[in-house]
């Protein structure tokens, strides 16, 4: 039997989990954001990360026959995306009846009551085929993996186009409802929904149009066309391979446990590990020539300095302040209205870039409401903010021992286009331009790949005064 | 965090240090009555045979600060300070110090402290002590203040122009200003007699100290460094209480060591030494049991510290000198740990780290602490590239609570136990 090796970071922001096999290949990834109760978004991420990989391991399998036939790995992804999509229904589902829980008990008035709740499925009727498209057209699932993001933002969409005088109840009651919502394990039945979205798919390809004449909103290309053309065959094709790995068992022989709310893990406690030694394994793990990594999560950057083995040396994190860090560019999206995604690529068009004086993120805030007032372009502005963050970074570095060849970038931030230019930029102007600077598409399942693999290493922590807990995963 | 406060665990050495304690401070206390007078004065470069030469009692701002510290009592008294105008970013010594004098002198014993009769600046490598000094100063207008100035070793060694410097300001600025305050006259002999007893409790200390070079450590050179090893040595070095302390804890230490027992800690025994650390910078005060707590619990014991020698660096071979009492405490003055140079605190580190076989070797870096922060991490690199040893860092305050946080010294000390743990397991692999 395969055997499979799970590493958790549980951040401040979000949590993510690994699977790899015992050749140290990611075979699942599952991201979710960090709720209240740790082990609940453990656990989303630890579900997510198994059925991402059994996606992937029926990609192995039909590697060979992927290889000489696209369609075949085109309608592997698009089954995954409708499968998401089959989840995303389920969670809407559970926060359909916690909306109406809420209305019940929080209006007394009977009309109040029912004019609220025809909003509801009002908004909810307007929004979910929308959000349905972004799925099985767009891979939205791949994009984004929050459910609370995605619902809100389309929730404040329709609210926003109601009488002003219902923007109140209505964001009450989504306040009321989103985290229990949210917060509720659900067990997916992988088999049910894997059938639906097979189903599902097959409508998506019934009802594509043959040119893309009319319909520019789908992305015609050349996977899309073949599958197309031939979808019934390739369909029945992959049943067989698609009900076997329905039936998977992943089988975890072992598991570590990282991040800010480790200790707060319902692991065995040897299965805990420092996130700074899982950042740095995991770092070296795919860039085994690293020497410094940099992670910028969603409260910390660590400044970590490793050995040819992947062991930390020394490291540097900072204290006492978290601006600079994750939190930081989501205040300031706030702020200024627009979503965490557009901020690097909008601060990428600055001409030139603001000085921020402070990295305190609420003086930050109140720096930026001031320099827009004085009529100071936003690109100029967010460029500033992006360099103030990387000034930071760089300071933690002087004091973790510098820069050494080769330099690997981590963390949820380092998917920031901005911050990376003047990543770049700064290592190049203090470091030389011989220093290599690695940042991988995987770069915020770091911790966890460095998680995973301690694990599949069986390297104990070994801590003398920790008792042991209750394990998550038994399978 | 909460610890359960249990009984802590008491060898005789220490019911003895209590006592000689809280003597000295009753002492202090009934000075209004025995007329006996009271020297204000540092650790770091102390004149202590010099003071109790004349019959003065000494009192020491600094350790009145960590226990205030340690007592809980600090916050109020550094917010007292912090109500008159010293800064957030000025030494929490100073200002928990001030504060205390701002609400009535009542010492970590909980009686009242004298007034000083005499302020003795008798070390002038920490900036701040100057500053510090010119507040009591104006807090007490009147006292005469001797002021005696410690040349640095910039050149990493002591010179005898040097040594000769600093015994002209004895000879002419300390000692007149002490016989005017006692009213005694200066007795060398007397000094002299002293130094011999200082010599013998020098000796004492550092067979205790360098007993952590055993595996396992019989003790812990850092957190009972401070808490029982060292402070002694300070107020009574020169008496003969102070012989006798050292003889019994040294008889206690040794029979630790035959016996191979660990070092003994708050909670009883540490079972098993996992770690052995060599650290620099002084401790956190207000949080110490729980500071000590997350090293002893990980089975970390600190088999060298810097901070224990800022009363001397006996371990280098100095010794107070009954045959040259004035020269000798020029000498200890400018060899006390903060008066070295980088490179020689460099240099010393590195020998703890070998000597003691350390795994790995910590900074606990002080907000509010110039003097201890200043090359901090050019020491920290040149540790980890000459000993190729793992290097941690971690910040808290020396008594200022507020920059305690438990949580983040937490996850740092856990990410380096682990990260020196991890070595071991595959440099085993290696070898």
């Amino acid at each position: 039997m395969n055997k499979y090796f799970l590493g958790v970071d549980l951040g401040s922001t979000t949590s993510k989990s690994v699977i790899i096999n015992e050749n140290d290949e990611i075979i699942g990834r599952g991201i979710t954001n960090t709720r209240s109760n740790y082990s609940i978004a453990a656990e989303i991420a630890r579900d997510e990360a198994i059925y991402n990989g059994r996606f992937s391991v029926l990609k192995k399998k039909l590697e060979a026959e992927i290889k000489a036939k696209p369609q075949y790995k085109k309608y592997i992804n698009d089954l995954e995306s409708v499968f998401q999509y089959e989840q995303f229904k389920v969670r809407l589902d559970k926060l359909g009846d916690e909306l109406l829980k809420t209305c019940k008990t929080f209006f007394k008035d009977k009309e109040m009551q029912d004019s609220i709740i025809n909003h509801l499925r009002n908004i909810r009727k307007s929004f979910k085929p929308v959000i349905k498209k972004e799925y099985i057209y767009n891979n939205l699932g791949s994009k984004n993996q929050f459910f609370r993001d995605i619902v809100s933002e389309k929730y404040n969409e329709e609210v926003n186009k109601l009488d002003s005088s219902l923007f109140e109840p209505l964001m009450t009651v989504w306040d009321k409802s989103i985290s229990p919502a949210e917060n509720q394990l659900i067990t997916f039945d992988f088999k049910e929904l894997l059938e639906k979205a097979m189903e599902e798919l097959r409508i998506k390809y019934k009802n594509l149009p043959d040119t893309v004449a009319d319909n520019t909103s789908v992305n015609f290309d050349a996977e899309l066309n073949l599958l197309k053309g031939n979808f019934d065959q390739v369909s029945e094709t992959l049943r067989k391979h698609i009900e076997e790995i329905a039936d998977l068992e992943f089988n975890i022989a072992n598991m570590t446990g990282t991040g800010y709310g480790r200790a707060l893990l319902p692991f065995a406690q040897e299965c805990i590990r420092s996130e700074i030694l899982c950042h740095a394994f995991g770092a070296h793990a795919i860039f085994p020539n690293t020497r410094t990594v940099l992670d910028i999560g969603g409260q910390d950057t660590k400044a970590i300095q490793v050995d040819k083995y992947g062991l930390v040396t020394s490291f540097q994190m900072n204290d006492r302040c978290a601006a600079g860090c994750g939190r930081y560019l989501g205040y300031i999206a706030d702020e200024m209205s627009i979503s965490l995604n557009e901020l690097g690529p909008m601060a990428l068009k600055a001409e030139e870039e603001v000085t921020i004086c402070s990295t305190c993120t609420v003086f930050a805030g109140a720096e930026l409401r001031e320099l827009t007032n004085i009529g100071k372009k936003r690109e100029d502005i967010l460029g500033g903010l992006h360099k103030a963050i990387i000034m930071r970074a760089m300071s933690l570095i002087s004091r973790s021992g510098g820069v050494f060849n080769e330099f690997t970038f981590t963390g949820g931030v380092a998917r920031n286009p901005a911050v990376i230019k003047y990543l770049t930029q700064l290592v190049t102007d203090n470091y030389g331009d011989n220093i290599k600077i690695n940042i991988h598409a995987d770069s915020i399942f770091m911790g966890a790949l460095g998680g995973a693999m301690f694990a599949k290493r069986n390297i104990k922590a070994d801590l003398p005064d920790l008792k042991k807990r209750k394990e998550l995963v038994t399978e | 965090m909460k610890t359960e406060q249990q009984e802590v665990i008491k060898e005789k050495s220490m019911l003895i240090q209590k006592d000689m304690l809280s003597n000295l401070f009753k002492e202090l206390s009934n000075t209004h009555q025995t007329g006996k007078k009271v020297v204000y004065t540092f650790v770091p470069g102390n004149l202590t045979e010099l003071i109790l030469a004349f019959d003065m009692l000494p009192v020491y701002p600094e350790i009145n600060a960590l226990q205030s510290g340690m007592r809980k009592k600090s916050a109020s008294y550094i917010r007292e300070a912090e109500k008159i105008g010293f800064s957030e970013d000025v030494c929490t010594y100073v200002k928990c110090d001030i504060g205390m004098m701002l609400n009535g002198n009542v010492g970590p014993t909980g009686e009242k402290l004298p007034p000083p009769d005499l302020l003795l600046l008798s070390y002038t490598g920490c900036f701040t002590f100057m500053k510090w000094f010119e507040n009591l100063a104006r807090l007490y207008p009147g006292v005469p203040v001797a002021m005696l100035h410690t040349p640095y070793q910039e050149d990493g060694c002591i010179t005898q122009d040097q040594i000769d410097y600093m015994v002209k300001q004895l000879k002419e600025e300390v000692i007149p200003k002490m016989e005017m305050v006692s009213g005694k006259k200066f007795d060398m002999e007397r000094l002299s007699k002293m130094m011999i007893n200082s010599a013998e409790s020098e000796d004492l200390l550092v067979k205790i100290l360098e007993t952590a070079k055993n595996k396992p450590s019989p003790i812990d050179a850092y957190f009972a460094g401070v808490y029982y090893i060292g402070p002694m040595f300070t107020a009574f070095r020169g008496t003969d209480e102070a012989v006798g302390y050292y003889t019994e804890l040294n008889n206690e230490i040794q029979e630790r060591l035959s016996l191979g027992l660990g070092p003994i800690t708050p909670e009883g025994e540490l079972k098993e030494e996992k770690f052995r650390l060599v650290v620099e910078g002084p401790p956190n005060w207000t949080n110490f049991r729980e500071f000590w707590k997350i090293f002893y619990d990980m089975g970390a014991v600190i088999v060298a510290s810097s901070y224990t020698k800022v009363g001397g660096v006996y371990d280098l071979g100095f010794r107070h000198d009954y045959r040259e009492p004035l020269e000798s405490l020029s000498k200890y003055c400018m060899g006390c740990y903060t008066n070295m140079n980088l490179p020689q605190r460099v240099n010393l580190l590195a020998d703890y780290v070998k000597d003691y076989r350390a795994d790995g070797f910590l900074i606990n870096s002080i907000k509010s602490c110039n003097s201890f922060s200043a090359g901090q991490l050019m020491i920290m690199r040149e540790i980890e590239q000459k000993m190729e040893v793992p290097v941690g860092f971690i910040e808290s305050d020396l008594v200022d609570p507020r920059y305690f946080s438990y949580s983040n010294i937490k996850n740092r000390l856990e990410s380096f136990f682990q990260m020196l743990e991890q070595r071991k397991v595959i440099m085993a692999h290696e070898n």
